[in-house]
């Protein structure tokens, strides 16, 4: 598969994807998307990015290994969660407040970050799967 | 700014949550934090016993103040994002629920302490804890929840998670004893959600406490006996009872020991758990009758159990067995359905929970010190390790139901229901099962402990006192001891629970207050 066309042409492959996984992410709020068909985008695009440069890179591109990115997002699901304590509703209640962004009003929720924990979760352990399989087929 | 007029008091809850009812989330919640944190740092493997017996401490104080508070006050319910139940996924915890959720939490800590020990770097790299405090998540979540498709959830989160624990190691036996695992598991999960896709199909509703309340009027038109049927399948599968047990001894031998000793301790007790919770409480007039051959499988699961138990001649095997056939057991109280044979069957599952961790522990120090699981090959260790032939002697006593130990007072409860309904031939299965029980452990006492080795005492005699293993031994021989000697609060807290399945109008009572007050 490593092609000299698949190989120049991963790259801005992957990073395109990736960046429309985020706009799924965040368009799912209110319109189909949101972190688990999002985070399987993303995950699809550092998939791409092994199958033609190998997995090594992508390993070193992700920095954090995969599975501590999935810790991390469960981290970020659950505390959204917990922060009803503070608010006294119950657990998983979502929680709205809007934040001044250079004078755009941007909508922030618990809700929201349930999903961005939602989609680290998949994006951590389906590309560690994959690059579990990959690696065993070129090693 | 319309939206702000908007009376939502109609669909959502609108008084303030007080501090106490966390502790309901708290058992599932605290487990997940702790799972997070300890897959961000999976390379740590130093940290990762820290903080997984805090995770698990902290969990356990929240499921002891959870209990207390249930004890004292009845059935608790928080519904999720405030929506009103039956549209919110409610968790809804009574005595059955809170209490078997504190055991379990127990076991699980003394088994994190063990697995010090025996979890090596490698074990913990592969995650052996995050796996333990997701499994945990998953266990508290079934106990837990007051909704049934949310219960399914709680089972897929477990049986996920040991999934992992099963094969950490990756040996051809192990793989070998997963797949079957894995596959007979899904068969009966997918029954599972079979039957819960038609009772939702009925009932229009998932929320337990409001499936219970509907089930009278709908009890003339409903297919409710098939519904039953398929639960009873389902989860007799989960609880591996006879005839769809194969999976328990196909499986149980090949992980880690202190992985056996959760799986054989925690996690059919969830199905027991279940099948009291669907068939007591949701379908009492189809579970009376199906009595009768609840009686039957519950019968042959405890004889036919104990009878693979003796044939066995490893440690761990003959201990797969002992576990299956204390679901039989605890079937026999659900077949009975009266509340003292209920009270027996959650004392049982109380006692077989930490009695039968406690014996794949003292599995796993009988092969660290004797060396071998098998007991073609053990022998002498009495002479050498007094104090693990105590510990043995309490444990197997606790298992075979005689005094001092715990499993006399569930077996003299479920005897005396049996008695009282009629069933003589369901009381002699029992005491018939506690004979075999003393038959096999003895056998394994005889063999393993008590008799001069093959060479005598093991050459290496000389290595110290287990210290890890002593430790878990005598952390669950404290509960075990006591439910044998004064068994009045551990009766008490079954009594209660038994009496909250029978009459569900406090369980339903508590997630529809309006409902109550009629």
């Amino acid at each position: 598969m490593r092609t000299l066309i698949f190989r120049t042409v991963a790259p801005y492959l992957t990073s395109l994807m990736i960046l429309f996984s985020i706009f799924v992410l965040l368009r799912g709020h209110n319109e189909p998307g949101g972190g688990f068909i999002g985070g399987l985008i993303a995950a699809s695009a550092f998939a791409i990015y092994g199958i033609a440069c190998g997995v090594s890179p992508v390993r070193r591109a992700l920095y954090f290994h995969p599975m501590a990115i999935s810790g991390f997002g469960l981290l970020v699901s659950a505390i959204s969660g917990w922060l009803s304590l503070a608010f006294k509703v119950p657990f998983m209640t979502g929680l709205w407040t809007k934040v001044s962004v250079l004078g755009v009003p941007v909508d922030l929720s618990t809700v929201l970050f349930f999903d961005i924990g939602v989609y680290l979760v998949v994006l951590g352990s389906i590309t560690s799967v994959a690059l579990a399989l990959e690696e065993r087929e070129h090693g | 700014m319309a939206a702000e007029s908007i009376d939502i008091s109609n669909a959502m809850l609108t008084e303030p949550t007080a501090l106490g009812d966390w502790m309901l989330v708290a058992p599932v919640g605290l487990p997940i934090l702790f799972g997070a944190v300890l897959l961000m740092v999976r390379h740590e493997t130093r940290l990762h016993a820290g903080i997984a017996i805090a995770g698990l401490l902290l969990t356990l104080g929240a499921n002891a103040a959870l209990l207390l508070q249930v004890l004292a006050d009845g059935p608790k319910v928080m519904t999720m994002g405030r929506w009103l139940p039956p549209f919110g996924i409610s968790f809804t915890a009574d005595a059955l629920g809170a209490s078997l959720a504190l055991v379990a939490t127990l076991v699980a800590s003394v088994c994190a302490l063990y697995a010090m020990k025996d979890i090596g770097a490698t074990g913990r790299r592969y995650g052996f804890y995050p796996f333990l405090m997701l499994l945990m998540a998953g266990v508290g979540g079934s106990f837990l929840t007051g909704d049934i498709f949310n219960l399914y959830v709680w089972f897929e989160v477990f049986l996920i998670s040991s999934f992992g624990l099963l094969i950490l190691g990756s040996t051809d036996r192990q793989l070998d004893g997963a797949t079957k695992y894995a596959i007979l598991n899904l068969v009966g999960t997918t029954l599972f959600l079979t039957a819960t896709a038609y009772l939702y199909g009925t009932f229009g509703t998932l929320n337990m406490a409001d499936i219970a309340r509907k089930a009278d009027a709908m009890r003339e038109t409903g297919p409710l006996m098939t519904l039953a049927v398929l639960y009873l399948l389902a989860f007799g599968m989960k609880a591996a009872a006879f005839p769809v047990n194969f999976w328990l001894p196909a499986s149980y031998h090949t992980p880690r020991i202190v992985t056996a000793a959760l799986f054989g301790g925690v996690l059919t007790k969830v199905g027991v758990y279940a099948l009291l919770r669907v068939l007591v409480m949701l379908f009492p007039v189809e579970r009376a009758e199906l009595s009768g051959v609840i009686a039957w499988v519950a019968a042959g699961t405890m004889v036919l159990g104990i009878m693979g138990a003796i044939a066995q001649s490893d440690i761990r095997r003959v201990l797969g067995f002992v576990v299956i056939s204390g679901v039989g057991v605890m079937l026999a109280g659900l077949a009975l359905g009266t509340e003292i044979g209920l009270t027996g069957t959650i004392l049982y599952a109380f006692h077989s929970v930490l009695a039968m961790t406690a014996l794949y522990l003292l599995a796993g120090v009988i092969k660290e010190l004797g060396g071998s699981y098998s007991l073609h090959e053990l022998g002498g260790l009495y002479r050498a390790y007094p104090a693990m032939g105590a510990f043995a002697l309490v444990l197997m006593l606790a298992v075979a139901g005689l005094p001092p130990a715990s499993g006399l007072w569930p077996k003299v409860l479920l005897v005396r229901a049996s008695l009282e309904a009629g069933w003589p031939w369901l009381s002699f299965a029992i005491l018939l099962t506690g004979l075999l029980t003393t038959i096999a452990l003895g056998r394994v006492y005889i063999l393993a402990i008590w008799r001069n080795g093959p060479s005598g005492v093991p050459a290496d005699a000389a290595t110290g006192a287990p210290g890890y293993g002593y430790a878990s031994m005598a952390l669950l021989c404290v509960p075990i001891i006591l439910l044998g000697i004064y068994p009045e609060p551990f009766i008490r807290v079954a009594e209660a629970a038994a009496v909250g399945l029978l009459d569900a109008s406090g369980y339903i009572g508590a997630v529809f207050p309006a409902e109550a007050v009629q």
